[in-house]
């Protein structure tokens, strides 16, 4: 079974926000969620450069560790989902996650932030693939479809990286090796411990 | 004239020198003020030179003061600058390994050990019996504020305790559909009710400072164990029990109640952090507060005869008063109260008899 992992090269990324877009777009992503971010470091200056990131679907899930009632789950691929029957909306998750991925529709007054939504890998939920339950609660079901996800897919620059780790790692290695910089799989090394689906 | 000359030249040369110095002193290195171009910006310990402008290096430390935390500058999304939070997962040790794991024990531990005292002290009974002359204790007012209290509680503890131990406890017994309702449920009364317990502990520390304050005769009531065990310990109207528990209620509730007007208004943070040691300091007061409780409840229902008169009609019986609380007794009735230790259980009952004083009543 392949692992499956987003990659950002930084020395690609042109902080274009196309990710985030088709991401929404695809997903039809409730108005002031954003399941993908785009962040820039030392803006402005020599040296910039940008991240596009979102749930990196992590091998020991802090997310699915504190969750008080246990909604998320992972698939055989390494994909961290969610259940949004399930979830109450509590925020831990977000307490939990070292790349601020789980989203919230409301503000959080009184507890009110409402059902938690992230980044699905473009593999949906616990609904049947392609249902329109699973639609409207966690987007398209890409991977069902045979796709990857699409922020990736249309990433202009090829900065972005998703799918199996293995190839994600080679295309990205070869990468280095070509250009002679640029080592530093940012997120990695706190994404992805060694748990057998490296 | 030699010499005047000289000075002359001297004060000449000086005059010439003078506004030269401050210019001087500019051409060596740029004014304070002067606009750093980023070139050789401190990024941690790391200088970044041109060089990295061309990107040739690997830039290691880069990364690692982004594993640390290091803010950017947001384009798009709703959770900010920071790429990677990295307290996230102290928090999530913090929880996982030690409030979770403690706390279900903690409270376990407290009802085992209720239990044991249950078993070899037994209910502490009226040495003298009832009497059926009361004296008041607690006004309606007190006792209001102690029920509206007591009832925000239990709702608070119950409905907290749900969220923080459900995962482990009730999610193996009935599943995870029907405890996410329950949890759901739980979360949203405790948000709802929570800034009552606010409204209650205001109330209840104006109702019940008074006669609260530490005393010499708590010294004495320490020493002899609270009466709990071996003999009579002398009390006021409250006892060092009593004033240790609401002094506990007093600092654990402010605390309960900062910390969970944080958690309840996330505005109020300025940052995540603030959010994370809310919920682990939050949890900590629960715990203290609810093994307490258990405590106070067991000792005023099951645990001692006579007590639960106070807090329902207000009025305790005499022989009560006289055997925990004497020397309150003694203040209200202006009489004495015989040390029962001394003279034996039959003395208590004939003293009560001999006036009636206004605050006591016949029932």
């Amino acid at each position: 079974m392949a692992r499956m992992k987003f990659l950002c090269d930084a020395e690609r990324c042109i902080e274009c926000n196309s990710c985030v877009t088709a991401c929404k777009n695809e997903h039809e992503v409730p108005w002031g969620i954003n399941r993908r971010r785009v962040v820039t470091l030392n803006d402005g200056k020599p040296g910039e450069r940008s991240l596009s990131v979102a749930c990196m679907h992590c091998s020991d899930a802090p997310c699915m560790a504190v969750c008080p009632v246990d909604c998320f789950y992972q698939t055989a691929d390494g994909i961290v989902l969610h259940d949004k029957d399930l979830c109450i909306g509590c925020g831990y998750c977000f307490f939990a996650c070292p790349f601020g991925a789980p989203q919230f529709p409301q503000a959080g007054n009184f507890g009110s932030r409402g059902k938690m939504d992230k980044c699905t890998f473009c593999a949906g939920g616990p609904e049947d693939d392609h249902s329109a339950e699973e639609f409207k609660k966690y987007g398209r079901n890409r991977i069902a479809e045979g796709k990857l996800p699409i922020c990736a897919e249309m990433c202009s620059t090829k900065a972005l990286l998703a799918g199996d780790g293995n190839i994600v790692s080679n295309i990205y290695r070869e990468r280095v090796v070509g250009r002679g910089f640029g080592s530093g799989a940012w997120g990695w090394s706190r994404a992805y411990t060694s748990d057998g689906l490296n | 004239m030699d010499l005047q000359k000289l000075i002359a030249a001297m004060f000449l040369f000086a005059l010439m020198v003078m506004p030269l110095a401050p210019l001087q002193a500019q051409s060596v290195r740029p004014p304070a003020n002067a606009v750093n171009q980023g070139i050789n910006e401190q990024i941690g310990d790391e200088q970044i030179g041109t060089s990295n402008t061309l990107g040739t290096n690997s830039r290691s430390d880069y990364w690692r003061d982004l594993r640390q935390g290091r803010d950017g500058l947001a384009t798009s999304g709703q959770t900010g600058s920071k790429l990677i939070q990295a307290q996230g997962e102290q928090w999530r040790n913090i929880r996982k390994l030690y409030i979770i794991k403690y706390s279900g024990w903690v409270l376990a531990t407290v009802i085992v050990m209720i239990a044991l005292f249950y078993l070899i002290r037994g209910r502490i009974l009226l040495k003298a019996g009832r009497s059926g002359k009361t004296i008041t204790r607690f006004s309606l007012p007190h006792r209001t504020a102690h029920w509206f209290m007591a009832s925000i509680f239990i709702l608070l503890s119950i409905s907290g305790l749900i969220l923080l131990l459900g995962r482990t406890v009730l999610v193996p017994v009935i599943g995870k559909s029907t405890y996410s309702i329950f949890a759901s449920a739980a979360m949203q009364g405790h948000n709802l009710f929570g800034p009552l317990f606010i409204v209650a502990l205001v109330w209840l520390i104006f109702m019940f400072i008074r006669g609260n304050f530490f005393k010499m005769v708590d010294l004495k009531w320490i020493l002899k164990g609270g009466g709990l065990l071996g003999p009579h310990a002398s009390a006021g109207h409250y006892n060092f029990g009593e004033k240790g528990w609401f002094w506990l209620v007093v600092v654990a509730g402010l605390i309960m109640a900062i910390s969970g007007m944080i958690l309840e208004f996330p505005w109020l943070a300025e940052n995540l952090q603030l959010l994370q040691i809310s919920i682990i300091v939050h949890a900590i007061g629960a715990i203290a507060l609810i093994s307490a409780a258990l405590g106070h409840i067991y000792i005023g229902t099951l645990g001692m005869e006579g007590a639960l008169d106070s807090m329902t009609t207000g009025d305790v019986d005499v022989v009560w008063a006289k055997e925990h609380h004497d020397l309150w007794y003694e203040e209200v009735t202006g009489q004495k109260v015989a040390n029962p230790e001394a003279e034996g259980d039959q003395s208590a009952p004939d003293r009560a008899q001999v006036s009636v004083q206004s605050q006591i009543t016949e029932t």
